[in-house]
């Protein structure tokens, strides 16, 4: 299928792309690696009006280590992030997160940006963000703000971004010797996760288990609280609200939840 | 909008919709028909190309993000000397590794990307590596055993 | 040395990897220049009644050449089936995805837009999604099918014999789903259609069979035959969807002649899931009654088919009821089927076409008789083989198969596979409290190909260069079947596979022909290619006598030189090819025939499958598969394995993930490739295949089909060996596909029961 006319606008800048934004408002989408947007476009589940393409804007592509922080730009791309090495060090369990997205094509393409942005309950990164202590760096016609992980995700393919601001950095903190682990379960390596597990440390956030990525917080309470890992996973399904599917009951998603959770902790020591 | 990409070391220029998706920039403005459709959801990977190098499903491109780029189709591959098969190419024939030949040109281009990264991939790497190319005739088992024929790698039977 | 059974890499490859097929998206000839473009507006729901259609505005969309609803069309009903489907839906939609509108535009990125404009108002009437509410008859779909019965054959379900069980020692019974799939080949349907000066159509068409949708487009159009050129270019996969001519291809010929000017249409992915026919679709109970020493005494089968809105393939329960033998010397078999209609896409054969449905009731219900009395399921199957020394065995439901080594067979892959250490590893898991269970599952499986009984065309010329052009009414389609005749020609002429070129899918070059399906290509197009290079070796003998001036029973062919001699005389003087051709001058050496005694051959096998489920989440990993399919003898391993492998990929396919589901109100839930389990390379172990050859006396070649065999054996091998791995824990079956939910649910089952 073909998408819907629109018109496409190409910004060379961060400000540029605000600036379009800016005019288009609600008509206007921003394209990055498109692996979200395009899809539904070409089966006319979305259909703006412009496209305001900031994959030619500099200097948003990159890893860095900054101070405390590891600080990604929100056009890295998967494959960039699955085989940086700051990442690996720093901030492992991203880096082996975004190996497990899509297929060897998409990491080609899509972006961390992209991907929190387009806020699907079922996306890998975003979890991992969100178990990382994610926070998302926004730019904005009067600046820049930054939004945490955690209030980052308002329910599904939605965020506080306003139409005319624009994710330009993630930050996490370095996280160098952190436990962590990552389960991710679907039928075919190339499906969504039906359920995934991200754990970071004594973080650990559910993908799927609700209309956002959602943090396991009876399972982190019990941890900290001293329970033994099965213990503690067994509560991973707690609060959540996840959704049923023909393929996939709730039921399910939560036992899943549990199972996950606790394959997660074992591959994270401490 | 006007649109000039590099294909196969040519420049196309053409005038083009804002919408037009770089599979269809490369089938009808350059010309180059091996690249196919095969789905609508950036599943198949039948449309594989490389762009800048990088394999990527041309479906899911628009014709306008890979302007000022170049992209490689099944018909630039070449082997080191003139005529001669990329040792992709050598090897899918070699391996049977294609049956109606539709998903070949993305397979190949996946294949040819894929040992990019990883020159001696172990068969596993090689399954998961094409996790995003289908095939509806081989099983798989062939392209296997000619990405690992094309790597210097005994492909097995 | 014979090239015959060598490995040869194909003939079709060169064009294939280097600049692409030309499939019928890619032409682009001369004649379709200025080619309109077309698109079919669909039903979006399952059952409806249209109360009106508005094109006004699809018609004012710039581009917008013509939009054809059923009012328009001036053609003869479809001559299929019972209920035959309108051209374009005539006040009633049946299911998601009925043409209800054709489009044509200028340019292709012009069709969405237009099909989106075209306004049409439906009164939504009450879905009939499933078998089961079929049965009921609550809705009934079309007022000249009683009870949406379409067709009723044999016994079912009255006329079972209700004492036949009597006196078994033991009976197990089962009802057992094989779900609808859809065959999703990797190019989707197109066409392209130009009506030439003079009126004469060609149509470029993605089809298994040339000839046949020559007749079914003539007919419809009301032109002579040959009034109309149907040309099959490179064809991306079939698997059965692609026989003939669909309506679309039909309609589009219509179409170019009405706009007078051509037309071409390549229908999307997420329309072919819905409205390309799909396969299976069976819900079959089996019964098995017999001595708890194994031997089985009594097996009834009772088909009830799905055949979707508007039957078109009938005949799939009726091979189903066929092979309901399977590899077995059953004293007693009781077959019955019913063909019901639905309100969902209509379902044709797919690789298998009702025979992998027999397999898998038959091989399933099979485990479970073995379950039952405690026996190992191999044992189970020897203790009921057909033996070799019984063929030509004539079966309960009338089938007379050839050829067989089945108990051979099942020994060569349980050795191959290491069953004893298999086990031994599966009872060291169990006993060990593993939450990795091991599965293994075994199926045997005999099937019927070239059962169509029909013929097929073969037509030979050798030219004065001595190069060899071979016609075959075959179609191959990926299947390899040109260098396989390449091959079986250079070893009967004695001319180099580059001199041998071989040609088909053009009705213009071959008028006659039936097509590829039903594995019936390398029997039948191979027996008819064997058949004419007879006859033109017999006038080339006499031509060669006459230019030596000898005896034709002294003359010979030296099919290493390509050369004729006189007998016994290697030195002497030679003739060549070439020089035979000239000598008989214009068409002389050609030869073309019908291969007309196309009996119906049965290949079979077993294959092995060990998958590992993970019993805490529900996932099966299919970790080996290891397959004994046997044809008869091999013209080109390489080809041969090819279609096993992907026999063996589509057939773990249907096991374990693919489905195309529907909700209660009739819309298909899997109707996108990201949605529809369509399996890769990472859910398929290596495969692992054993050969052997029995061959057939019932064609020239000795040969049977192999297209379908790896697929009808696998599906339920792999089927089996996910119930075995979880039989510890009390689950006795679960339906395909064996998805982590199904099995999570299963195993919660048997707790619960336990």
């Amino acid at each position: 299928m073909i998408p819907a006319r629109f018109t496409y606008l190409r910004a060379s800048s961060v400000d540029e792309a605000i600036a379009m934004l800016g005019q288009y408002g609600d008509e206007a989408k921003v394209l990055a690696g498109g692996h979200s947007l395009l899809p539904l476009m070409k089966l006319r589940l979305a259909a703006p009006e412009v496209l305001v393409d900031i994959t030619s804007v500099e200097g948003l592509r990159y890893v860095r280590h900054e101070g405390g922080d590891i600080a990604i730009g929100a056009l890295t791309r998967y494959h960039d992030l699955h085989g940086d090495p700051v990442l690996a060090e720093h901030a492992p369990l991203l880096a082996h997160v975004a190996g497990e997205v899509g297929d060897q094509q998409v990491r080609h393409r899509g972006t961390i940006g992209g991907s929190l942005v387009h806020a699907d309950p079922a996306a890998d990164l975003s979890a991992a963000v969100l178990a990382s202590d994610g926070v998302l760096v926004v730019s904005g016609p009067g600046g820049r703000r930054e939004i945490p992980a955690a209030e980052f995700f308002l329910g599904p393919f939605t965020t506080p971004l306003l139409p005319d601001e624009l994710l330009t950095e993630i930050r996490v903190p370095a996280a160098a010797g952190t436990g962590w682990g990552f389960e991710k379960f679907r039928r075919r390596a190339i499906d969504w996760a039906i359920v995934g597990v991200a754990v970071s440390g004594t973080a650990v956030a559910l993908i799927n288990m609700a209309g956002v990525p959602v943090r396991a917080a009876a399972t982190e309470r019990a941890l900290a609280e001293g329970a033994s890992l099965a213990d503690a996973a067994a509560l991973a399904a707690e609060g959540t609200s996840p959704v049923e599917e023909p393929h996939a009951s709730a039921e399910y998603r939560a036992h899943l939840a549990r199972v996950l959770t606790a394959r997660a902790l074992e591959q994270a020591p401490g | 909008m006007k649109v000039t990409i590099e294909v196969n070391g040519r420049g196309v220029s053409d005038e083009v919709e804002d919408r037009t998706l770089l599979v269809h920039f490369i089938r009808d403005n350059a010309g180059l028909t091996a690249t196919n459709v095969g789905c609508d959801t950036t599943s198949c990977g039948a449309c594989t190309v490389l762009l800048d190098g990088e394999s990527v499903k041309s479906c899911t491109v628009l014709a306008a993000q890979a302007e000022g780029h170049t992209v490689t189709t099944l018909e630039g591959l070449s082997g080191e000397h003139e005529g001669e098969l990329h040792p992709v190419q050598r090897a899918f024939r070699d391996q049977h590794g294609l049956q109606c030949g539709f998903c070949t040109p993305g397979m190949i281009m996946a294949s040819v990307s894929l040992l990019a990264h990883n020159p001696k991939p172990a068969r596993e790497e090689i399954r998961r590596g094409l996790e995003g190319n289908l095939c509806r005739c081989t099983g798989y088992h062939n392209i296997v055993n000619a990405v690992a024929d094309a790597s210097g790698q005994e492909a097995g039977r | 040395m014979s090239i015959v059974g060598t490995r040869v890499v194909r003939v079709e490859d060169g064009t294939l990897i280097t600049a692409g097929g030309t499939y019928v998206e890619d032409l682009r000839e001369e004649a379709l220049a200025g080619a309109a473009h077309a698109v079919f507006v669909r039903s979006p729901l399952a059952h409806a009644r249209i109360t009106g259609i508005d094109v006004s505005a699809a018609l004012a969309e710039p581009g917008v050449l013509a939009v054809f609803t059923a009012a328009d069309v001036d053609l003869p009903p479809q001559p299929a089936g019972p209920v035959p489907q309108p051209w374009l839906a005539e006040g009633v939609v049946r299911y998601v995805g009925e043409p209800v509108a054709l489009v044509l535009t200028e340019r292709r990125y012009q069709l969405a837009d237009a099909a989106e404009l075209v306004d049409v108002d439906y009164d939504p009437l009450p879905a009939v999604a499933s078998i089961e509410a079929a049965l009921t008859g609550e809705t009934v779909i079309h007022a000249e099918l009683d009870g949406n019965v379409a067709q009723s054959n044999g016994l079912a379900p009255d006329g079972f014999d209700e004492n036949a069980f009597d006196g078994c020692e033991v009976v197990v019974e089962r009802t057992i789903v094989n779900q609808r799939v859809a065959p999703a080949p990797l190019e989707v349907r197109g066409a392209a259609c130009s009506w030439g000066p003079g009126g004469r159509l060609t149509c470029w068409l993605s089809t298994q069979n040339p000839q046949i949708a020559r007749m079914t487009v003539a007919a419809a159009l009301g032109v002579g035959e040959d009034e109309v050129r149907i040309v099959a270019p490179d064809v991306g996969g079939g698997f059965g969807a692609k026989i003939g001519a669909d309506p679309e291809a039909v309609l589009l010929a219509w179409a170019a002649r009405t706009a007078g000017r051509p037309v071409r249409w390549t229908e999307t992915r997420s329309e072919n899931l819905t409205a390309m026919t799909h396969g299976r679709a069976q819900r079959n109970t089996v019964t098995i009654g017999g001595r708890r020493d194994g031997t089985v005494e009594v097996v009834r089968l009772d088909v009830v088919q799905d055949a979707g809105a508007y039957p078109r393939a009938l005949f799939l329960p009726t091979l189903t009821e066929l092979m309901a033998p399977g590899v077995y010397r059953f004293p007693r078999v009781e077959t019955g089927s019913r063909a019901v209609v639905t309100t969902t896409t209509p379902v044709a054969a797919y690789r298998g076409a009702g025979r992998p449905e027999a397999t898998a009731a038959v091989e399933r219900g099979m485990d479970l008789f073995a379950a039952e009395i405690g026996m190992d399921p191999a044992e189970v199957r020897r203790v009921n083989f057909i033996r070799p020394d019984e063929f030509p065995y004539r079966t309960p439901t009338g089938a007379t198969y050839d050829s067989g080594e089945y108990a051979a067979a099942l020994d060569k892959v349980l050795a191959a596979a290491g069953y004893d250490e298999l086990r031994a590893e599966q009872a060291a898991r169990r006993s060990a409290g593993d939450v990795v269970a091991l599965g293994l599952g075994i199926a045997a499986y005999v099937e019927i190909t070239g059962g169509d009984a029909g013929g097929e065309s073969g037509r030979i010329d050798i030219h004065r260069d001595g190069s060899v052009t071979a016609y075959t009414g075959s179609s191959p389609h990926g299947q390899g079947l040109a260098t396989s005749l390449a091959m079986l020609l250079s070893d009967q002429l004695g001319v180099a596979m580059d001199r041998i070129t071989v040609r088909h899918g053009d009705t213009d070059e071959v008028p006659k022909g039936i097509g590829t399906f039903g594995s019936r290509s390398l029997q039948l197009g191979g027996s008819a290619v064997r058949q004419a290079a007879d006859e033109v070796l017999a006038r080339a003998t006499e031509l060669a006598a006459e230019l030596m001036e000898a005896a034709p029973g002294d003359i010979e062919l030296d099919r290493d030189s390509g050369e004729w001699r006189v007998r016994g005389a290697p030195a002497g003087p030679a003739i060549t090819w070439a020089r035979l051709a000239e000598h008989a001058g214009d068409d002389a050496l050609s030869a073309d025939v019908w291969f007309a005694e196309g009996t119906p051959t049965f290949p079979f096998g077993a294959h092995l499958a060990v998958v590992e489920v993970d019993t805490q989440t529900g996932n099966v990993r299919l970790r080996r598969l290891v397959a004994l399919d046997d044809a008869g003898p091999v013209v080109n391993p390489l080809a041969f394995e090819g279609q096993r492998h992907g026999g063996l990929g589509q057939g773990s396919a249907q096991a374990l993930l693919e489905v195309m589901n529907y909700d209660e109100d009739g819309n298909p839930t899997t109707a996108t490739l990201a949605d529809y389990s369509f399996i890769s390379a990472t859910e398929l172990p290596d495969f692992e295949l054993v050969d052997m050859e029995t061959p057939t006396t019932r064609n020239p070649l000795g040969v049977k089909g192999i297209g379908e065999a790896a697929t009808i054996g696998s599906t339920p091998a792999v089927h089996n060996a996910v119930v075995d791995a979880l039989s510890h824990l009390g689950v006795r079956h679960l339906d395909m596909p064996a998805t982590p939910l199904r099995v999570w649910q299963a195993l919660a089952g048997a707790r619960k029961e336990s």
